[in-house]
Protein backbone atom coordinates (compact mmCIF):
# COMPACT_ATOMS: atom_id res chain seq x y z
CA UNK A 1 0.00 0.00 0.00
CA UNK A 2 1.23 3.46 -0.78
CA UNK A 3 1.69 6.24 1.73
CA UNK A 4 -1.50 7.99 0.61
CA UNK A 5 -3.54 4.95 1.56
CA UNK A 6 -1.83 4.74 4.95
CA UNK A 7 -2.46 8.40 5.43
CA UNK A 8 -6.13 7.96 4.57
CA UNK A 9 -6.47 5.05 6.99
CA UNK A 10 -4.88 7.04 9.80
CA UNK A 11 -6.77 10.28 9.21
CA UNK A 12 -10.12 8.56 8.75
CA UNK A 13 -9.73 6.33 11.82
CA UNK A 14 -10.42 8.96 14.42
CA UNK A 15 -13.62 10.42 12.85
CA UNK A 16 -15.05 6.93 12.45
CA UNK A 17 -13.89 5.67 15.83
CA UNK A 18 -15.20 8.73 17.64
CA UNK A 19 -18.57 8.48 15.84
CA UNK A 20 -18.61 4.88 17.05
CA UNK A 21 -17.92 5.88 20.64
CA UNK A 22 -20.20 8.92 20.74
CA UNK A 23 -23.09 7.81 18.51
CA UNK A 24 -23.11 4.10 17.69
CA UNK A 25 -22.48 2.77 21.21
CA UNK A 26 -24.84 5.21 23.02
CA UNK A 27 -27.52 4.51 20.40
CA UNK A 28 -27.11 0.78 20.99
CA UNK A 29 -27.13 1.18 24.77
CA UNK A 30 -30.24 3.37 24.86
CA UNK A 31 -32.13 1.15 22.40
CA UNK A 32 -31.09 -1.96 24.31
CA UNK A 33 -32.27 -0.53 27.64
CA UNK A 34 -35.65 0.48 26.23
CA UNK A 35 -35.88 -2.75 24.24
CA UNK A 36 -35.24 -4.78 27.39
CA UNK A 37 -38.14 -3.10 29.18
CA UNK A 38 -40.38 -3.81 26.16
CA UNK A 39 -39.10 -7.37 26.06
CA UNK A 40 -39.83 -8.06 29.72
CA UNK A 41 -43.31 -6.57 29.32
CA UNK A 42 -43.98 -8.63 26.18
CA UNK A 43 -42.60 -11.81 27.78
CA UNK A 44 -44.80 -11.36 30.85
CA UNK A 45 -47.82 -10.67 28.64
CA UNK A 46 -47.07 -13.84 26.68
CA UNK A 47 -47.03 -16.02 29.80
CA UNK A 48 -49.79 -14.14 31.65
CA UNK A 49 -52.54 -16.54 30.67
CA UNK A 50 -54.67 -13.55 29.62
CA UNK A 51 -55.64 -14.23 26.00
CA UNK A 52 -55.84 -10.56 25.00
CA UNK A 53 -52.47 -9.57 26.49
CA UNK A 54 -50.85 -12.71 25.20
CA UNK A 55 -52.32 -12.08 21.75
CA UNK A 56 -51.01 -8.51 21.64
CA UNK A 57 -47.53 -9.66 22.62
CA UNK A 58 -47.61 -12.50 20.12
CA UNK A 59 -48.59 -10.08 17.35
CA UNK A 60 -45.82 -7.63 18.28
CA UNK A 61 -43.14 -10.33 18.41
CA UNK A 62 -44.27 -11.88 15.15
CA UNK A 63 -44.40 -8.53 13.32
CA UNK A 64 -40.92 -7.53 14.50
CA UNK A 65 -39.30 -10.86 13.74
CA UNK A 66 -41.11 -11.30 10.46
CA UNK A 67 -40.07 -8.01 8.86
CA UNK A 68 -36.66 -6.58 7.97
CA UNK A 69 -35.21 -4.02 10.36
CA UNK A 70 -34.44 -1.71 7.46
CA UNK A 71 -38.12 -1.70 6.48
CA UNK A 72 -39.12 -0.98 10.10
CA UNK A 73 -36.71 1.96 10.16
CA UNK A 74 -38.12 3.34 6.89
CA UNK A 75 -41.72 2.97 8.07
CA UNK A 76 -40.97 5.03 11.15
CA UNK A 77 -38.76 7.69 9.61
CA UNK A 78 -40.18 8.09 6.09
CA UNK A 79 -43.64 6.59 6.58
CA UNK A 80 -44.99 8.17 9.75
CA UNK A 81 -44.54 11.82 8.59
CA UNK A 82 -47.22 11.11 5.95
CA UNK A 83 -49.77 10.73 8.74
CA UNK A 84 -48.42 13.80 10.49
CA UNK A 85 -45.97 12.10 12.86
CA UNK A 86 -42.68 13.81 12.21
CA UNK A 87 -39.78 12.52 14.28
CA UNK A 88 -36.15 13.50 14.03
CA UNK A 89 -33.76 10.91 12.67
CA UNK A 90 -32.03 10.04 15.93
CA UNK A 91 -35.31 9.54 17.76
CA UNK A 92 -36.66 7.47 14.87
CA UNK A 93 -33.54 5.33 15.09
CA UNK A 94 -33.99 4.81 18.84
CA UNK A 95 -37.66 3.88 18.38
CA UNK A 96 -37.02 1.45 15.54
CA UNK A 97 -34.04 -0.24 17.21
CA UNK A 98 -35.81 -0.47 20.60
CA UNK A 99 -38.91 -2.04 19.09
CA UNK A 100 -36.72 -4.46 17.17
CA UNK A 101 -34.62 -5.54 20.14
CA UNK A 102 -37.78 -5.79 22.24
CA UNK A 103 -39.28 -8.31 19.85
CA UNK A 104 -36.22 -10.54 19.77
CA UNK A 105 -35.35 -10.28 23.44
CA UNK A 106 -38.97 -11.00 24.46
CA UNK A 107 -38.61 -14.58 23.26
CA UNK A 108 -35.24 -14.93 25.02
CA UNK A 109 -36.72 -13.70 28.28
CA UNK A 110 -39.86 -15.79 27.94
CA UNK A 111 -37.76 -18.91 27.42
CA UNK A 112 -35.58 -17.96 30.40
CA UNK A 113 -38.59 -17.51 32.68
CA UNK A 114 -40.02 -20.85 31.53
CA UNK A 115 -36.66 -22.52 32.17
CA UNK A 116 -36.86 -21.82 35.90
CA UNK A 117 -38.10 -25.06 37.49
CA UNK A 118 -41.74 -25.17 38.58
CA UNK A 119 -40.55 -26.06 42.07
CA UNK A 120 -39.16 -22.54 42.44
CA UNK A 121 -42.63 -21.06 41.91
CA UNK A 122 -44.08 -23.55 44.37
CA UNK A 123 -41.44 -22.86 47.00
CA UNK A 124 -42.07 -19.13 46.59
CA UNK A 125 -45.82 -19.70 46.99
CA UNK A 126 -45.36 -21.95 49.97
CA UNK A 127 -43.38 -19.32 51.88
CA UNK A 128 -46.31 -16.98 51.23
CA UNK A 129 -45.16 -14.82 48.34
CA UNK A 130 -47.92 -13.61 46.03
CA UNK A 131 -47.45 -14.30 42.32
CA UNK A 132 -46.03 -10.90 41.39
CA UNK A 133 -43.54 -10.94 44.29
CA UNK A 134 -42.54 -14.50 43.47
CA UNK A 135 -41.87 -13.44 39.90
CA UNK A 136 -39.85 -10.39 40.88
CA UNK A 137 -37.83 -11.81 43.76
CA UNK A 138 -37.46 -15.50 42.89
CA UNK A 139 -38.10 -16.19 39.22
CA UNK A 140 -36.71 -13.16 37.35
CA UNK A 141 -33.30 -13.17 39.09
CA UNK A 142 -32.84 -16.81 38.03
CA UNK A 143 -34.18 -16.12 34.55
CA UNK A 144 -31.73 -13.21 34.28
CA UNK A 145 -28.82 -15.58 34.80
CA UNK A 146 -30.03 -17.88 32.06
CA UNK A 147 -30.67 -15.04 29.63
CA UNK A 148 -27.28 -13.30 29.89
CA UNK A 149 -25.58 -15.24 27.07
CA UNK A 150 -28.42 -14.91 24.52
CA UNK A 151 -29.06 -11.28 25.49
CA UNK A 152 -25.38 -10.47 25.06
CA UNK A 153 -25.63 -11.87 21.58
CA UNK A 154 -28.69 -9.73 20.94
CA UNK A 155 -26.76 -6.68 22.10
CA UNK A 156 -23.79 -7.45 19.88
CA UNK A 157 -26.15 -7.86 16.91
CA UNK A 158 -27.74 -4.55 17.82
CA UNK A 159 -24.38 -2.75 17.76
CA UNK A 160 -23.90 -3.94 14.20
CA UNK A 161 -27.54 -3.24 13.23
CA UNK A 162 -27.14 0.43 14.18
CA UNK A 163 -25.28 0.79 10.85
CA UNK A 164 -28.69 0.55 9.14
CA UNK A 165 -29.76 3.93 10.52
CA UNK A 166 -27.04 5.52 8.35
CA UNK A 167 -29.78 5.29 5.73
CA UNK A 168 -31.93 7.81 7.61
CA UNK A 169 -29.06 10.31 8.00
CA UNK A 170 -28.10 9.53 11.60
CA UNK A 171 -24.40 10.45 11.86
CA UNK A 172 -23.31 7.17 13.41
CA UNK A 173 -20.13 5.38 12.49
CA UNK A 174 -21.15 3.91 9.16
CA UNK A 175 -22.64 7.22 8.01
CA UNK A 176 -19.29 8.85 8.74
CA UNK A 177 -17.57 6.06 6.80
CA UNK A 178 -19.91 6.63 3.83
CA UNK A 179 -19.13 10.34 3.86
CA UNK A 180 -15.38 9.76 3.96
CA UNK A 181 -15.60 7.13 1.20
CA UNK A 182 -17.71 9.37 -1.03
CA UNK A 183 -15.14 12.12 -0.60
CA UNK A 184 -11.97 10.02 -0.99
CA UNK A 185 -13.45 7.45 -3.39
CA UNK A 186 -11.41 4.76 -1.57
CA UNK A 187 -14.42 2.56 -0.87
CA UNK A 188 -12.54 -0.65 -0.28
CA UNK A 189 -10.14 0.79 2.27
CA UNK A 190 -12.69 2.86 4.16
CA UNK A 191 -15.37 0.19 4.36
CA UNK A 192 -12.87 -2.45 5.46
CA UNK A 193 -11.65 -0.03 8.07
CA UNK A 194 -15.23 0.56 9.24
CA UNK A 195 -15.78 -3.20 9.38
CA UNK A 196 -12.63 -3.53 11.43
CA UNK A 197 -13.82 -0.96 13.98
CA UNK A 198 -17.19 -2.77 14.36
CA UNK A 199 -15.25 -5.97 14.85
CA UNK A 200 -13.12 -4.32 17.52
CA UNK A 201 -16.22 -3.14 19.38
CA UNK A 202 -17.74 -6.61 19.24
CA UNK A 203 -14.55 -8.23 20.52
CA UNK A 204 -14.53 -5.90 23.52
CA UNK A 205 -18.24 -6.62 24.12
CA UNK A 206 -17.83 -10.40 24.01
CA UNK A 207 -14.95 -10.08 26.44
CA UNK A 208 -17.33 -8.17 28.73
CA UNK A 209 -19.95 -10.88 28.24
CA UNK A 210 -17.47 -13.54 29.38
CA UNK A 211 -16.70 -11.61 32.51
CA UNK A 212 -20.35 -11.08 33.43
CA UNK A 213 -21.09 -14.76 32.92
CA UNK A 214 -18.15 -15.83 35.02
CA UNK A 215 -19.18 -13.50 37.82
CA UNK A 216 -22.75 -14.81 37.76
CA UNK A 217 -21.47 -18.38 37.72
CA UNK A 218 -19.54 -17.79 40.87
CA UNK A 219 -22.74 -16.78 42.66
CA UNK A 220 -25.03 -19.44 41.28
CA UNK A 221 -23.55 -22.70 40.10
CA UNK A 222 -25.77 -24.93 38.04
CA UNK B 1 -49.91 -38.33 72.42
CA UNK B 2 -53.62 -38.20 73.10
CA UNK B 3 -55.72 -38.93 70.07
CA UNK B 4 -58.88 -37.63 71.65
CA UNK B 5 -57.84 -33.97 71.27
CA UNK B 6 -60.03 -31.95 68.95
CA UNK B 7 -58.32 -32.24 65.58
CA UNK B 8 -56.14 -29.35 64.47
CA UNK B 9 -56.96 -30.28 60.91
CA UNK B 10 -59.72 -32.39 59.49
CA UNK B 11 -60.09 -33.38 55.88
CA UNK B 12 -63.28 -34.93 54.53
CA UNK B 13 -64.18 -36.26 51.13
CA UNK B 14 -61.11 -34.87 49.38
CA UNK B 15 -61.25 -35.54 45.65
CA UNK B 16 -58.89 -34.59 42.87
CA UNK B 17 -58.58 -35.68 39.26
CA UNK B 18 -56.14 -34.65 36.56
CA UNK B 19 -58.15 -35.19 33.39
CA UNK B 20 -59.39 -38.78 33.52
CA UNK B 21 -56.84 -39.73 36.12
CA UNK B 22 -58.50 -39.89 39.53
CA UNK B 23 -55.75 -39.16 42.04
CA UNK B 24 -57.80 -38.70 45.19
CA UNK B 25 -61.10 -40.51 45.41
CA UNK B 26 -62.62 -39.35 48.66
CA UNK B 27 -60.01 -39.04 51.39
CA UNK B 28 -60.86 -38.46 55.05
CA UNK B 29 -58.41 -37.99 57.84
CA UNK B 30 -57.66 -35.73 60.74
CA UNK B 31 -54.60 -34.63 62.62
CA UNK B 32 -54.60 -33.80 66.31
CA UNK B 33 -52.36 -31.04 67.69
CA UNK B 34 -48.84 -32.36 68.16
CA UNK B 35 -49.59 -35.51 66.26
CA UNK B 36 -47.23 -36.97 63.66
CA UNK B 37 -49.04 -38.66 60.79
CA UNK B 38 -47.07 -40.58 58.19
CA UNK B 39 -48.66 -41.18 54.80
CA UNK B 40 -47.33 -44.29 53.12
CA UNK B 41 -48.24 -46.16 49.98
CA UNK B 42 -47.13 -46.89 46.44
CA UNK B 43 -46.03 -44.11 44.10
CA UNK B 44 -48.96 -42.42 42.44
CA UNK B 45 -51.34 -43.38 45.23
CA UNK B 46 -52.21 -39.76 45.98
CA UNK B 47 -50.18 -39.08 49.14
CA UNK B 48 -48.28 -36.13 47.71
CA UNK B 49 -51.44 -34.66 46.20
CA UNK B 50 -52.99 -34.56 49.67
CA UNK B 51 -50.12 -32.40 50.92
CA UNK B 52 -50.28 -30.17 47.86
CA UNK B 53 -54.01 -29.63 48.38
CA UNK B 54 -53.42 -28.74 52.03
CA UNK B 55 -50.81 -26.17 51.01
CA UNK B 56 -52.93 -24.64 48.26
CA UNK B 57 -50.62 -25.86 45.49
CA UNK B 58 -53.50 -27.84 43.98
CA UNK B 59 -57.18 -27.02 44.16
CA UNK B 60 -59.17 -30.15 45.06
CA UNK B 61 -62.31 -30.86 43.04
CA UNK B 62 -64.31 -31.57 46.15
CA UNK B 63 -63.91 -32.01 49.86
CA UNK B 64 -63.70 -29.99 53.03
CA UNK B 65 -60.56 -28.87 54.81
CA UNK B 66 -61.28 -27.50 58.26
CA UNK B 67 -59.11 -26.24 61.10
CA UNK B 68 -59.76 -26.28 64.85
CA UNK B 69 -60.40 -22.54 65.05
CA UNK B 70 -63.23 -22.65 62.53
CA UNK B 71 -61.35 -21.86 59.30
CA UNK B 72 -63.10 -24.04 56.76
CA UNK B 73 -62.77 -24.51 53.02
CA UNK B 74 -65.40 -26.39 51.05
CA UNK B 75 -63.95 -27.17 47.64
CA UNK B 76 -67.23 -28.39 46.19
CA UNK B 77 -67.91 -24.72 45.54
CA UNK B 78 -64.70 -23.76 43.78
CA UNK B 79 -63.39 -20.30 44.61
CA UNK B 80 -62.45 -18.14 41.65
CA UNK B 81 -60.31 -15.07 41.12
CA UNK B 82 -59.71 -13.08 44.26
CA UNK B 83 -61.55 -15.61 46.46
CA UNK B 84 -59.29 -18.40 45.19
CA UNK B 85 -56.24 -16.29 45.90
CA UNK B 86 -57.44 -15.62 49.45
CA UNK B 87 -58.20 -19.29 49.96
CA UNK B 88 -54.69 -20.30 48.93
CA UNK B 89 -53.20 -17.61 51.18
CA UNK B 90 -55.32 -18.81 54.12
CA UNK B 91 -54.16 -22.40 53.61
CA UNK B 92 -50.53 -21.34 53.32
CA UNK B 93 -50.80 -19.37 56.54
CA UNK B 94 -51.57 -22.66 58.27
CA UNK B 95 -49.00 -24.99 56.88
CA UNK B 96 -45.48 -24.98 55.52
CA UNK B 97 -44.15 -27.44 53.00
CA UNK B 98 -40.81 -29.19 52.76
CA UNK B 99 -40.24 -30.53 49.27
CA UNK B 100 -38.58 -33.71 48.08
CA UNK B 101 -36.18 -31.67 45.92
CA UNK B 102 -35.83 -29.01 48.66
CA UNK B 103 -36.52 -26.25 46.11
CA UNK B 104 -34.20 -23.83 47.86
CA UNK B 105 -33.77 -20.52 46.05
CA UNK B 106 -30.35 -20.96 44.39
CA UNK B 107 -29.65 -17.23 44.01
CA UNK B 108 -30.14 -16.51 47.71
CA UNK B 109 -27.94 -17.39 50.67
CA UNK B 110 -29.11 -19.79 53.34
CA UNK B 111 -30.16 -16.91 55.57
CA UNK B 112 -31.93 -15.12 52.73
CA UNK B 113 -33.78 -18.32 51.87
CA UNK B 114 -35.04 -18.60 55.43
CA UNK B 115 -36.14 -14.98 55.90
CA UNK B 116 -37.68 -14.59 52.41
CA UNK B 117 -41.17 -15.63 53.51
CA UNK B 118 -41.25 -13.89 56.90
CA UNK B 119 -39.89 -10.59 55.54
CA UNK B 120 -41.38 -10.38 52.06
CA UNK B 121 -44.67 -12.18 52.57
CA UNK B 122 -45.55 -11.79 56.23
CA UNK B 123 -44.13 -8.36 57.02
CA UNK B 124 -41.82 -9.46 59.83
CA UNK B 125 -39.13 -6.87 60.60
CA UNK B 126 -35.86 -7.91 59.02
CA UNK B 127 -33.85 -7.85 62.27
CA UNK B 128 -36.37 -10.05 64.02
CA UNK B 129 -36.54 -12.45 61.07
CA UNK B 130 -32.74 -12.73 60.98
CA UNK B 131 -32.54 -13.41 64.72
CA UNK B 132 -35.17 -16.13 64.42
CA UNK B 133 -33.50 -17.62 61.34
CA UNK B 134 -30.15 -17.77 63.12
CA UNK B 135 -31.75 -19.46 66.10
CA UNK B 136 -33.41 -22.07 63.88
CA UNK B 137 -30.28 -22.65 61.80
CA UNK B 138 -28.28 -23.19 64.98
CA UNK B 139 -30.83 -25.75 66.08
CA UNK B 140 -30.24 -27.91 63.01
CA UNK B 141 -26.47 -27.40 63.25
CA UNK B 142 -26.14 -24.99 60.32
CA UNK B 143 -25.37 -21.72 62.10
CA UNK B 144 -22.05 -21.32 60.33
CA UNK B 145 -23.67 -21.86 56.90
CA UNK B 146 -25.87 -18.76 57.06
CA UNK B 147 -24.00 -16.95 54.28
CA UNK B 148 -23.43 -19.99 52.05
CA UNK B 149 -25.34 -20.53 48.82
CA UNK B 150 -27.41 -23.71 48.50
CA UNK B 151 -25.07 -25.25 45.91
CA UNK B 152 -22.25 -25.07 48.44
CA UNK B 153 -24.11 -27.41 50.81
CA UNK B 154 -24.54 -31.18 50.83
CA UNK B 155 -27.97 -32.61 50.00
CA UNK B 156 -28.65 -33.28 53.66
CA UNK B 157 -27.67 -29.75 54.64
CA UNK B 158 -29.86 -28.36 51.87
CA UNK B 159 -32.83 -30.30 53.12
CA UNK B 160 -32.19 -29.11 56.69
CA UNK B 161 -32.27 -25.54 55.34
CA UNK B 162 -35.54 -26.44 53.61
CA UNK B 163 -36.91 -27.54 56.97
CA UNK B 164 -35.72 -24.34 58.66
CA UNK B 165 -37.32 -22.29 55.88
CA UNK B 166 -40.60 -24.00 56.71
CA UNK B 167 -40.16 -23.59 60.47
CA UNK B 168 -39.46 -19.87 60.07
CA UNK B 169 -43.03 -19.45 58.83
CA UNK B 170 -44.21 -20.58 62.29
CA UNK B 171 -46.94 -22.76 60.78
CA UNK B 172 -49.52 -24.78 62.72
CA UNK B 173 -48.75 -27.73 60.55
CA UNK B 174 -45.57 -28.98 58.88
CA UNK B 175 -45.96 -30.88 55.62
CA UNK B 176 -43.11 -33.07 54.36
CA UNK B 177 -43.20 -34.48 50.85
CA UNK B 178 -40.77 -37.41 50.81
CA UNK B 179 -38.10 -35.27 52.46
CA UNK B 180 -35.38 -37.90 52.17
CA UNK B 181 -36.20 -39.58 48.86
CA UNK B 182 -33.83 -37.46 46.79
CA UNK B 183 -30.90 -37.87 49.19
CA UNK B 184 -27.90 -40.13 49.04
CA UNK B 185 -28.43 -42.95 51.54
CA UNK B 186 -25.71 -41.74 53.90
CA UNK B 187 -27.40 -38.32 54.18
CA UNK B 188 -30.86 -39.60 55.06
CA UNK B 189 -30.09 -40.03 58.75
CA UNK B 190 -29.27 -36.40 59.51
CA UNK B 191 -32.58 -35.27 58.03
CA UNK B 192 -34.64 -37.93 59.78
CA UNK B 193 -32.96 -36.95 63.03
CA UNK B 194 -34.16 -33.37 62.62
CA UNK B 195 -37.67 -34.65 61.87
CA UNK B 196 -37.61 -36.79 64.97
CA UNK B 197 -36.50 -33.84 67.11
CA UNK B 198 -39.32 -31.72 65.71
CA UNK B 199 -41.78 -34.48 66.53
CA UNK B 200 -40.41 -34.68 70.08
CA UNK B 201 -40.81 -30.93 70.43
CA UNK B 202 -44.49 -31.28 69.71
CA UNK B 203 -44.77 -30.00 66.14
CA UNK B 204 -47.80 -31.23 64.26
CA UNK B 205 -46.53 -32.98 61.17
CA UNK B 206 -47.85 -34.79 58.13
CA UNK B 207 -45.06 -36.72 56.44
CA UNK B 208 -45.19 -38.54 53.12
CA UNK B 209 -42.39 -41.06 53.36
CA UNK B 210 -41.02 -44.37 52.22
CA UNK B 211 -38.85 -44.63 55.34
CA UNK B 212 -40.96 -47.22 57.12
CA UNK B 213 -38.50 -47.71 59.95
CA UNK B 214 -38.70 -44.00 60.64
CA UNK B 215 -42.50 -44.02 60.45
CA UNK B 216 -42.57 -46.86 62.92
CA UNK B 217 -40.44 -44.96 65.43
CA UNK B 218 -41.89 -41.48 65.10
CA UNK B 219 -45.45 -41.63 63.79
CA UNK B 220 -48.48 -41.51 66.05
CA UNK B 221 -50.52 -42.71 63.16
CA UNK B 222 -49.69 -44.34 59.85
CA UNK B 223 -52.09 -43.92 56.94
CA UNK B 224 -51.78 -46.31 54.02
CA UNK B 225 -52.87 -44.97 50.62
CA UNK B 226 -53.53 -46.92 47.48
CA UNK B 227 -55.28 -45.80 44.30
CA UNK B 228 -56.44 -42.50 45.73
CA UNK B 229 -58.13 -43.88 48.81
CA UNK B 230 -57.07 -44.62 52.36
CA UNK B 231 -56.94 -48.37 52.65
CA UNK B 232 -55.92 -48.67 56.25
CA UNK B 233 -54.78 -46.51 59.11
CA UNK B 234 -53.69 -47.04 62.65
CA UNK B 235 -50.87 -47.05 65.13
CA UNK B 236 -47.61 -47.98 63.41
CA UNK B 237 -47.19 -50.98 65.70
CA UNK B 238 -50.46 -52.42 64.42
CA UNK B 239 -50.04 -51.45 60.78
CA UNK B 240 -46.53 -52.80 60.50
CA UNK B 241 -46.94 -55.99 62.49
CA UNK B 242 -50.53 -56.93 61.79
CA UNK B 243 -51.94 -55.14 58.75
CA UNK B 244 -55.59 -55.98 58.28
CA UNK B 245 -55.83 -55.28 54.61
CA UNK B 246 -54.32 -57.42 51.89
CA UNK B 247 -53.11 -54.46 49.87
CA UNK B 248 -51.31 -53.04 52.93
CA UNK B 249 -49.71 -56.40 53.59
CA UNK B 250 -48.51 -56.75 50.00
CA UNK B 251 -47.09 -53.20 49.99
CA UNK B 252 -45.23 -53.75 53.26
CA UNK B 253 -43.90 -57.06 52.03
CA UNK B 254 -42.54 -55.48 48.88
CA UNK B 255 -40.78 -52.75 50.83
CA UNK B 256 -39.57 -54.71 53.85
CA UNK B 257 -38.71 -57.94 52.06
CA UNK B 258 -38.05 -56.94 48.46
CA UNK B 259 -36.18 -60.13 47.54
CA UNK B 260 -38.75 -62.63 48.70
CA UNK B 261 -41.63 -63.91 46.59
Amino acid sequence: MDTDTWHLILTSFWPMFSAGITVTIPLALISFAIGLVLAIAAALMRISGNRLLSGIARFYISAIRGTPLLVQIFVIFYGLPQIGVRIDAYLAAVIALSLNVGGYAAEVIRAAILSVPKGQWEAAFTVGLPRATALRRIILPQAARVSVPPLSNTFISLVKDTSLVASITVAEMFRVAQNIAAFSLDFLVIYIEAAFIYWLFCLVLSFGQDRIERRLDRRVAH
Amino acid sequence: MSHTDAPLLSVTGLRKSFGDNVVLDGVDFSVAPGQVVCLIGPSGSGKTTVLRCLNGLEAPDAGVVAFADGQRHDFAQPARGRAAKEQRAALRDRSAMVFQQNNLFPHLTVLENVIEGPVHAHGVAKDAAIAEAERLLARVGLAEKRDAYPHELSGGQQQRVGIVRALALAPDLLLFDEPTSALDPELVGEVLLVLKELADEGWTMVIVTHELQFARQVADEVVFFDDGVIVERGHPRDIFTAPENDRTRRFLDRILRPLED
